[in-house]
């Protein structure tokens, strides 16, 4: 293992972060309001809003709940702040208490309990101010690469995603795991075609939870009596060049590159290894994302052959185009132009090497397209009705 | 892999069925591979798939050297190769109660 490092945060609890936010998270969705008026007080501070937080139950309550959780802890976060109401079935004190066992730093404040919405909004902008206070003094640090734990992800795939992005950023991800960091590959649905080749390369009950997430996803199918095509690959995938969901698998499974399949994990889990790891996520882009930044991943490099601008709120969201046309068209969304594969510019292995320093720049700091415009993006996977 | 030699499609293996267009090709364009050399049938779009072999009705189509589906009916060298021509074989929920 090499002792490659990068400047970051070394959090009380012994994980590493790339950035410092203060990050205020609503327990459910009446305490939206709330949150954005604290957030518009505040530019420094980071909000997320979402439809979720009551009337659940069941694994769709306990998702929902992890979710919230492992991204208010993410190491990327110095210090959260969660709102409530007083009655929703996500207590508000009880979230904070399981971010408080993640060792993260946590205050709470309820609504009903403080008195409505604009003694909430004044007691929310100054414990906020105190968070932001408490957090300016952490520095960076040099930490080892080893601690990254990557996100990949693709989105508004087209032809060329297989033979270009997705291939380079997979070389990438090699890298990343030969250093003895961690790459998350996501999106089950879209690893229907193409798990029997990541099964080869696990061990055999790593293999078998694959194929049972693998296999949950077609039993939707066949309980709906649907064909997954037009829903996934998607109207736009198919006018870029994709036919089928195994076509699109095919493609999309080179992002997690070569190496063993060491775990599979549930949404927004944790990685008990490192090495590269399949986390059981939808293939809807921002759920995807969520679960993985709850899952710790810090940084995410996300491939695109039809231009998709999102990016998270807590983490770098690092941009790769797999073609030349709609990377110039966007040019403001893009960072790195995997077309250049296909142009015969540079060869699949020198943006594989911009990619991977690309991973590591941004753990250093540097804010990618999507950063920089400021994109909060944020959804947590249903697994269940509300009640 | 086999890059067209003309630069016009990629064949990702050698036994692949098909090709993929690197620039958009017009009817009649011609794609040279090391071994044989096809015709655009139809318009191609850029990034989509051109038949490098005759596909009998029925037959999986193989891409990646992986299969990628089946075709719905016989395709011949030169062809569009997409969702007129091709089903998948998977997540096939609607096939669910004929196969029960």
């Amino acid at each position: 293992m090499s002792s490659k490092t990068f400047l970051g945060y070394r959090r009380a609890n012994g994980s590493i972060g790339v950035r410092n936010h203060v990050l205020i998270i609503p327990s459910v969705m009446c305490a939206n309001f709330v949150v954005e008026r604290i957030g518009r007080a505040l530019p420094d501070v980071v909000t997320v809003s979402h439809p979720t937080g009551c009337s659940q139950v069941g694994t769709d309550f306990e998702q929902t709940k992890r979710t919230m959780a492992g991204f208010a802890a993410n190491p990327n976060v110095g210090a959260v702040l969660v709102v409530g109401l007083g009655c929703e079935t996500n207590e508000s004190k009880a979230l904070a208490n399981e971010i408080a066992a993640r060792g993260q730093r946590v205050e709470v404040l309820g609504i009903q309990e403080t008195g409505g919405t604009t003694d909430t909004i004044a007691r929310g902008i100054e414990l906020a101010r105190g968070l932001l206070a408490e957090i300016a003094g952490f520095e960076r640090v040099p930490c080892p690469v080893s601690a990254l734990i990557l996100g990949t992800e693709c989105g508004g795939s087209d032809g060329f995603s297989g033979i270009t992005a997705n291939p380079a950023l997979g070389y990438a991800s090699d890298r990343l795991v030969a250093e003895g960091g961690t790459v998350i590959l996501a999106e089950v649905p879209e690893l229907v075609g193409a798990e029997h080749l990541l099964a080869e390369r696990a061990e055999p009950d790593v293999a078998a939870k694959l194929y049972e997430l693998i296999e949950r996803v077609e039993a939707r199918a066949r309980a709906m009596h649907v064909d997954m095509r037009y829903g996934n690959p998607t109207q736009g995938n198919i006018a870029g060049g994709l036919t089928t969901i195994e076509e699109k698998s095919l493609g999309a499974a080179y992002k997690g590159g070569s190496s063993a399949l060491r775990e599979v994990v549930e949404y927004a889990e944790r990685p008990s290894k490192s090495g590269l790891v399949v986390m059981d996520t939808p293939g809807q882009d921002i759920e995807q994302m969520t679960g993985m930044v709850a899952g710790g991943a810090q940084v995410v490099v996300f491939t695109t052959g039809r231009g998709t601008p999102t990016g998270s709120p807590i983490a770098p969201v690092i941009k790769v185009a797999t073609n030349t046309t709609m990377f110039e068209r966007m040019r403001e969304n893009m960072d790195v132009n995997a077309g250049a594969i296909l142009d015969g510019t540079r060869t699949l292995e020198e943006v594989g090497d911009e990619i991977f320093a690309w991973i590591v720049d941004a753990a250093n700091g540097r804010a990618p397209a999507a950063e920089t415009l400021g994109f909060n993006d944020f959804a947590i996977n249903r697994i269940g009705p509300s009640f | 892999m086999p890059l067209a030699l003309d630069g016009n499609a990629l064949r990702l293996k050698d036994d692949d069925d098909v090709a993929v267009a690197l620039r958009p090709l017009d009817p009649g364009t011609a794609v040279r591979f090391p071994d044989a050399t096809i015709v655009a049938a139809v318009q191609i779009p850029s990034g989509h798939k051109i038949a490098v072999r005759p596909i009998a009705a029925g037959a999986l189509i193989r891409k990646y050297g992986q299969v990628i589906g089946r075709a719905v009916g016989a395709i011949a060298p030169g062809e569009h190769v997409h969702v007129h021509n091709v089903e998948g074989t998977r997540g096939r929920g609607d096939l669910a109660e004929a196969t029960r």
